[in-house]
């Protein structure tokens, strides 16, 4: 049922009243959105056959992040340890957070799991991964009839 | 304890010295540890994809500035989809509270973590006054 006679005018400004009203409910229930506890955080790239995830991970050494492929799900884990546990210290100010996370990427598409490449760059991990050749689209020649 | 940093992170330096302007970048707070010993101040800032070369330190009196260049948040060819940090420069401002011996700090700059090795002033050292017998 209408709730108003807007409709016929083609613009309806009660019914766009309603949606910015759910939008901006959406926006600050923060669903949808990452937040900053989100550890570590990453950005993701589309290039033509490929896509490639970054994460920033300052302080994190290839020998503490582990990355696993199922099918088109990429998981990042890893531990992130304190430098120095050394006694006689007097701490001035903890900033930095320690301790294990984990991020579940979902990719755009399936990936070919021989064909990735993963390195480390000033605390900027870097993966790229190749799409899965049957996987990529195809095109289709018409032929002169 | 007699012996503490205290941070000053409201007073931005007038000067960005001779860096070439960069109004539409951010400017990150890099998360910071502070940690003393008997006889340093060792500070581990994280600076993600900043390298060797864009990172820039000063020491004035007792004022520490670190600043370092992150790396654009781009890759050519590539079209970002996804998007949860932004790239930017890095700056914080120390106050220290004990005299550095500023021929002898060590910078080095790992995994995107700075190491600062500040070592304390021979004169800023707590020194044993022996009693002389009368």
């Amino acid at each position: 049922m209408a709730l108003s006679e807007f409709p016929r005018m083609g613009f309806d400004p009660f019914l766009e009243l309603r949606r910015m009203q759910s939008e901006m409910s959406r926006l600050f229930s923060g669903s949808g959105l990452a937040t900053t506890r989100d550890f570590p955080p990453i950005n993701v790239w589309l290039g033509d056959n490929s896509v490639v995830v970054t994460a920033e991970l300052p302080g994190v050494t290839r020998d503490h992040v582990t990355l696993n492929l199922q099918d088109d799900v990429l998981t990042l884990e890893g531990k992130r340890e304190p430098e120095l546990r050394q006694e006689g210290l007097n701490w001035q100010r903890r900033e930095r957070a320690y301790g294990s996370f984990s991020r579940v990427v979902q990719l755009p598409f399936r990936v070919d799991p021989d064909k990735v490449q993963a390195r480390f760059n000033n605390g900027i991990l870097e993966i790229e991964l190749e799409r899965l050749e049957a996987d990529r689209p195809k095109k289709i020649e018409i032929r002169a009839a | 304890m007699a012996q503490d940093v205290r941070t000053a992170e409201q007073s931005t330096p007038a000067t960005t010295g001779n860096r070439e302007a960069t109004p539409n970048r951010p400017v990150f707070v890099p998360p910071t540890d502070i940690y003393e010993t008997k006889d340093h101040i060792v500070v581990l800032a994280e600076m993600p994809s900043v390298g060797p070369d864009g990172v820039d330190i000063t020491l004035e009196r007792r004022v520490l500035t670190i600043r370092g260049r992150g790396a654009a948040n781009e890759h050519t060819g590539y079209q970002r989809i996804y998007n949860e940090y932004a790239g930017g420069d890095y700056e914080r401002v120390f106050t220290l509270s004990e005299n550095i011996d500023r021929e002898r700090i060590e910078a080095t700059l790992k995994d995107g973590v700075l190491h600062l090795v500040l070592p304390k002033a021979e004169t800023a050292k707590p020194r044993r006054i022996e009693l002389r017998a009368s």
